[in-house]
C-alpha cells in the first residue's frame, strides 16, 4: 500500500497549493502537517514503545517558546533559534525521561501529566522569561535559506511539508531497524524484552528523547508559522488532540498519525461549531475507538489484508 | 557451568527459596520439579535476574552473576522462556524473531540515521540468525504467517527459537509443554533433546512427569523452597523423600 | 499565632477535600487497577449539578449536595458499564485512553451547557464562628466535620457490613473473591457509585469557598493521583493521610512561600519522591 500511496500522497501535497491557491486552506494544511510531525513523535513513544506520555504538548511548547524567546527577546535569527529550541526540548525530554521511565505504566502516565502541568504553570507564571499569559507576538517568519524565502503562506507550506517528509523518512528508518524492533519488544512485554538482552530503560529513554525532539521541532515550526504563542500551547488538551489523531489513524503505524492529523483537522475546520466543542465528539470518539477499533484506519486496513493472506 | 550456592529468596517473612546448592553440568538437561508453590519459578527468576537473591550466590561459567539485571544475564548467555510468550501478533513469525539477536549487535541510533555498514551487517546477521533458529525448531513453513494466527504448539516452538536467537549457553525453559497434547509434547521433547545435542545446557520446569522421566539427565526436586533431592530419573523415582512430598499433591502425569 | 491557626484550618479544609477525592480514586484503583482519569470530571459534574439544583429549583445547599451525589453516583456506574467494563481484558493503555476520552467529553458537555465562566454556589453557612478565642469561618469547619463523618461512615461500611467486606475482598484478590461467589460486576458498580458520590460531596463542600468552572477538576484529580501514589494505591488510610499532607503542604506553602506556585507543590513533592522511590512510598494493597 505504501508503495503507491506514499508517492501519490506526496505528489498531491506538492501540487496542492497550485491547484488550491486559497490562503486559508494552505494555512490549515500546513497546520495539519505540523501537528502530524508532533503526532508522529508521540507515536514513537506511545505507539511503538507503549508508554503513554501525556507531557508531549509541553515539549512542543518548549520548542515554540525556545524560538519565540530567542528571536524576540534576544534577537537571534530564526534558524539558529530553531536548532537551539529543538535541542532544549530534547534535553528537557531526556531529563524528564531519566526521572520517570523507571515508573510502571500507570505511574508514568500520571507523572507525565504532572510534568506537562508543571511546564504549563511555569510558562504561565514565569512572566519575566515567557511573558506569561500575554504570550509572544510579532515573531518573524522563518529566515531565508539561500535563495529560498519563507515569508508567504505558500512558501511556509512547502517548508513544513519538507520537514514532514523528513520526519516520516526518519521514523520509517527507525521503525524498520533493530532499534525500532526493540521499541516494539518493550511494548509487547518488558519481561520478554529483558530476557532477550534489551536494556528496557535505555530503550524507553531513547524513544522518549526522540519523541521530545519531534515535539520540539514541530513546536519551533509552529512558532515560525503561526507567529503567536501563549501558555495554553502546553495544555494537556493538545496532547489529547494528538492522541485522537494517532488513534484514528492507527497507533503504532507509520502513516497513522499523519492520516489522523489530516482527517481530524479537516473535520474540525469544516464543521465550525466543532472547533469549540470538539471534545464532545473527540471524547466519545476516543472511547469508541479504543473499544471497537483500537488499531485505527491503517491498522484496520492491515488486518483485512492479513486476513486476505491467510 | 552454572553453580548455585546457598541461594535464598525471601518475600517479607516468607522464604520462597531457601539455601539451595546445585551444580548444573554443561550439556545436560536438568528438570526441576516439585509440588505447586515449591519455588520452581522463583528459582528460575533468580537465575535469570528477575529477582534479586536475599542471600547466596550464582556463578555462571565462573562469573558471579548474583543480582545482575535480566538483560545483563541474557547477554552473558542465559536465555529463558516464559509460560506465555507475548508476540507482536500483527507481524510475521520471522519478523518477531529478528529482535532476538539484537543483544549481540552494536548498532545504535546513529547507525540507523546514517545507514552505516555496521547497521547493514547487524541487521543481516539478525535476520540470518532468526531464519536459522526458525529452521532449527522446524517452523520455516510458517515464517511469514502473522504471529497471532499460529497454534499453541507452534507458539511454544517460536518461544524456543526466540531464546535460541540470543545465542545462549544455558537455556531455562518455563513449563515448555504447558497446554499441549501428548503427541505435541513428544515432539517438543525431541526438540529439546536436539537443542541439548548442540551443546546447550538446558534447565526446565515441568509438571508432565513422563516427559521429564524420559528427557532429563538429572532431576532437581524442590519442596517448600528447599532442595530435597537431586539425581537421575531412576534415583528420583525411588527416593522416599520425593514420594512423600508428592503424596496428596496433584500434578499432571502426562 | 492567629495566622498559624488559620493555616492549620486551611490545611485541614484542603486536606479534607483532597482526601475525599483520593478515597474514591483509590477505591477504584484497588478494584480495577486502572487510574481513572475521568474522576476529576465526576468531581466537576458534582459541583455543576448542585449548582443547577440550587439555581433552577431553589433546592437548599445540603439537598443539592445529596442530589449531586446521587446523580454523579449514577454517572459513575454508567461509565463503569459502558466504558470500563468492555475494556476489562484490553491492555491498560486502552483503559487510560478511554478514561481520558470520558473526561474530555464531560468537560465539553458541561462547558456547552453552562459556558466557561466562573460560577458560585452559595452555602447557608456564611457565619464566622468563635472557637477557643480564635476565629473560623463556619463553612471550613463544616467541610472538615462532614469529611471526617463521611470517612468514618465509609470505614464502618467497609469493615462492618457484608457488602463492604466484599469490596475489600475483591480489592485484595479478584479471583479469590469470585471463587467464593462474590459478584464482581456488582461490586465494581457499587465501588464506582461510592467513589462518584464521594467526589461530588467533596466538590459541593468546597464550592462555596472556591469557584465552579469546567476545568476545576483537572488540578484536583492530579493531586488526588499524587496522593494515592504516595499513600499507596488502594490504601484507604494512605489516601486520607496523603490528602492531609498535601493539604497542609499547599496551605503552608501558599502562605509562607508563594501563592503563585502553590499548585506546583504537590507535583514537585511527587516528582521528588518518585525519583527516589519509583514504586511509591507504600507499595502495598488495600488495607
Amino acid at each position: 500500500m505504501n508503495r503507491v500511496l506514499a508517492p501519490g500522497g506526496l505528489v498531491v501535497a506538492l501540487l496542492f497549493p497550485l491547484v488550491v491557491p486559497n490562503e486559508y486552506y494552505l494555512y490549515v494544511a500546513a497546520l495539519a502537517f505540523i501537528l502530524a510531525i508532533s503526532a508522529t513523535g508521540l507515536n514513537l513513544i506511545l505507539g511503538y514503545t507503549g508508554q503513554l506520555n501525556l507531557a508531549h504538548a509541553g515539549f512542543m511548547a518548549i520548542g515554540a517558546y525556545g524560538v519565540g524567546i530567542l528571536t524576540v527577546d534576544y534577537g537571534l535569527p530564526f534558524w539558529p533559534a530553531f536548532v537551539a529550541a529543538g535541542l532544549i526540548a530534547t534535553a528537557v525530554g531526556v531529563l524528564a525521561g531519566l526521572v520517570s521511565l523507571r515508573l510502571k505504566t500507570h505511574f508514568f502516565a500520571i507523572f507525565t501529566l504532572c510534568v506537562g502541568l508543571i511546564l504549563s504553570l511555569v510558562i504561565e507564571k514565569w512572566t519575566a522569561l515567557t511573558h506569561g499569559t500575554t504570550g509572544l507576538i510579532g515573531m518573524q517568519p522563518p529566515g531565508a535559506i539561500g535563495p529560498l524565502r519563507f515569508d508567504t503562506t505558500g512558501a511556509q507550506y512547502y517548508l513544513v511539508l519538507a520537514f514532514l517528509v523528513a520526519a516520516l523518512w526518519l521514523t520509517r528508518r527507525i521503525a524498520t531497524s533493530i532499534v525500532g524492533r526493540s521499541f516494539v519488544a518493550v511494548r509487547n512485554s518488558e519481561a520478554l524484552a529483558q530476557a532477550l538482552g534489551i536494556d528496557v530503560f535505555r530503550t524507553k529513554l531513547l524513544a522518549f528523547a526522540l519523541s521530545a525532539f519531534y515535539a520540539g521541532i514541530s513546536g519551533a515550526l509552529y512558532a515560525g508559522f503561526v507567529r503567536f504563542i501563549g501558555p495554553d500551547l502546553a495544555s494537556e488538551s493538545h496532547t489529547f488532540d494528538l492522541l485522537a489523531f494517532i488513534l484514528v489513524g492507527g497507533i503504532g503505524t507509520l502513516g497513522g498519525p499523519l492520516i489522523g492529523a489530516i482527517l481530524l483537522t479537516i473535520l474540525t475546520q469544516s464543521l465550525q461549531f466543532l472547533q469549540d466543542y470538539r471534545m464532545i465528539v473527540f471524547g466519545p470518539l476516543l472511547i469508541l475507538l479504543v473499544i471497537f477499533f483500537p488499531y485505527g484506519i491503517v491498522g484496520f486496513i492491515r488486518l483485512r489484508r492479513a486476513r486476505g493472506h491467510a | 557451568m552454572l553453580e548455585v550456592q546457598q541461594l535464598t529468596k525471601r518475600f517479607g517473612g516468607l522464604a520462597a527459596v531457601r539455601d539451595i546448592d546445585v551444580r548444573f553440568k554443561a550439556g545436560q538437561i536438568t528438570a526441576i520439579i516439585g509440588p505447586n508453590g515449591a519455588g520452581k519459578t522463583t528459582f528460575f527468576n533468580l537465575i535469570s535476574g528477575f529477582y534479586r537473591p536475599s542471600a547466596g550466590r550464582i556463578l555462571f561459567d565462573g562469573i558471579d552473576v548474583t543480582g545482575l539485571r535480566p538483560d545483563r544475564v541474557a547477554r552473558l548467555g542465559i536465555a529463558r522462556t516464559f509460560q506465555t510468550t507475548s508476540l507482536f501478533d500483527q507481524a510475521s513469525v520471522l519478523d518477531n524473531l529478528i529482535v532476538g539477536h539484537k543483544l549481540r549487535t552494536r548498532s545504535g541510533l546513529w547507525d540507523v540515521v546514517f545507514g552505516t555498514s555496521r547497521l547493514k551487517q547487524d541487521e543481516r546477521r539478525c535476520r540470518e540468525t532468526a531464519e536459522a533458529a526458525l529452521e532449527f525448531v522446524g517452523l520455516t513453513r510458517i515464517a511469514h504467517r502473522p504471529a497471532g494466527g499460529i497454534t499453541q504448539e507452534e507458539r511454544k516452538r517460536v518461544a524456543f527459537a526466540l531464546a535460541l536467537a540470543t545465542g545462549p549457553k544455558l537455556l531455562l525453559l518455563d513449563e515448555p509443554a504447558g497446554g499441549i497434547n501428548p503427541d505435541e509434547t513428544h515432539a517438543l521433547a525431541a526438540l529439546i533433546r536436539k537443542m541439548a545435542a548442540t551443546g546447550l545446557t538446558i534447565c526446565l520446569v515441568e509438571h508432565k512427569m513422563s516427559m521429564i522421566m524420559r528427557l532429563a539427565d538429572r532431576i532437581l526436586v524442590l519442596d517448600h523452597g528447599e532442595k530435597i533431592a537431586l539425581g537421575t530419573p531412576a534415583e528420583i523415582q525411588a527416593d522416599p523423600r520425593v514420594i512423600e512430598a508428592y503424596l496428596g499433591a496433584d500434578y499432571v502425569a502426562a | 499565632m492567629v495566622m498559624f491557626f488559620q493555616q492549620i484550618l486551611n490545611g485541614l479544609t484542603l486536606g479534607s477535600v483532597y482526601s475525599l477525592v483520593a478515597l474514591g480514586l483509590t477505591l477504584i484503583y484497588g478494584i480495577l487497577h486502572i487510574p481513572n482519569f475521568s474522576h476529576g470530571a465526576l468531581y466537576m459534574v458534582g459541583a455543576y449539578v448542585a449548582y443547577y439544583f440550587a439555581g433552577a429549583f431553589g433546592v437548599p445547599y445540603w439537598g443539592a449536595m445529596v442530589g449531586a451525589a446521587l446523580v454523579v453516583a449514577l454517572l459513575a456506574v454508567a461509565s463503569e458499564r459502558l466504558v470500563f467494563r468492555p475494556l476489562r481484558d484490553a491492555p491498560q493503555l486502552h483503559d487510560m485512553i478511554a478514561a481520558i476520552g470520558l473526561l474530555l467529553f464531560l468537560e465539553a458537555v458541561v462547558q456547552a451547557i453552562w459556558g466557561a465562566d466562573f460560577h458560585r454556589l452559595q452555602s447557608p453557612h456564611t457565619q464566622i464562628v468563635h472557637l477557643f478565642g480564635l476565629v473560623a469561618p463556619a463553612q471550613r469547619l463544616l467541610i472538615v466535620a462532614a469529611a471526617f463523618a463521611l470517612m468514618l461512615a465509609l470505614h464502618l461500611f467497609l469493615q462492618r457490613t457484608v457488602t463492604g467486606s466484599t469490596i475489600i475482598a475483591m480489592a485484595q484478590d479478584r479471583e479469590g473473591a469470585a471463587l467464593v461467589g462474590i459478584d464482581a460486576s456488582r461490586v465494581s458498580m457499587l465501588t464506582f457509585a461510592i467513589s462518584g458520590a464521594l467526589a461530588a460531596v467533596a466538590a459541593v463542600l468546597f464550592a462555596p469557598i472556591s469557584l465552579i468552572y469546567p476545568a476545576m477538576g483537572d488540578l484536583v484529580i492530579l493531586k488526588a493521583f499524587v496522593i494515592i501514589i504516595l499513600g499507596g494505591m488502594g490504601s484507604l488510610p494512605g489516601a486520607i493521610l496523603g490528602g492531609m499532607v498535601i493539604g497542609f503542604a499547599e496551605s503552608f506553602g501558599a502562605f509562607y512561600i508563594s501563592t503563585n506556585y502553590k499548585d506546583i507543590i504537590a507535583f514537585a513533592l511527587f516528582v521528588l519522591i518518585m525519583s527516589v522511590r519509583p514504586s511509591g512510598l507504600f507499595p502495598g494493597g488495600v488495607r
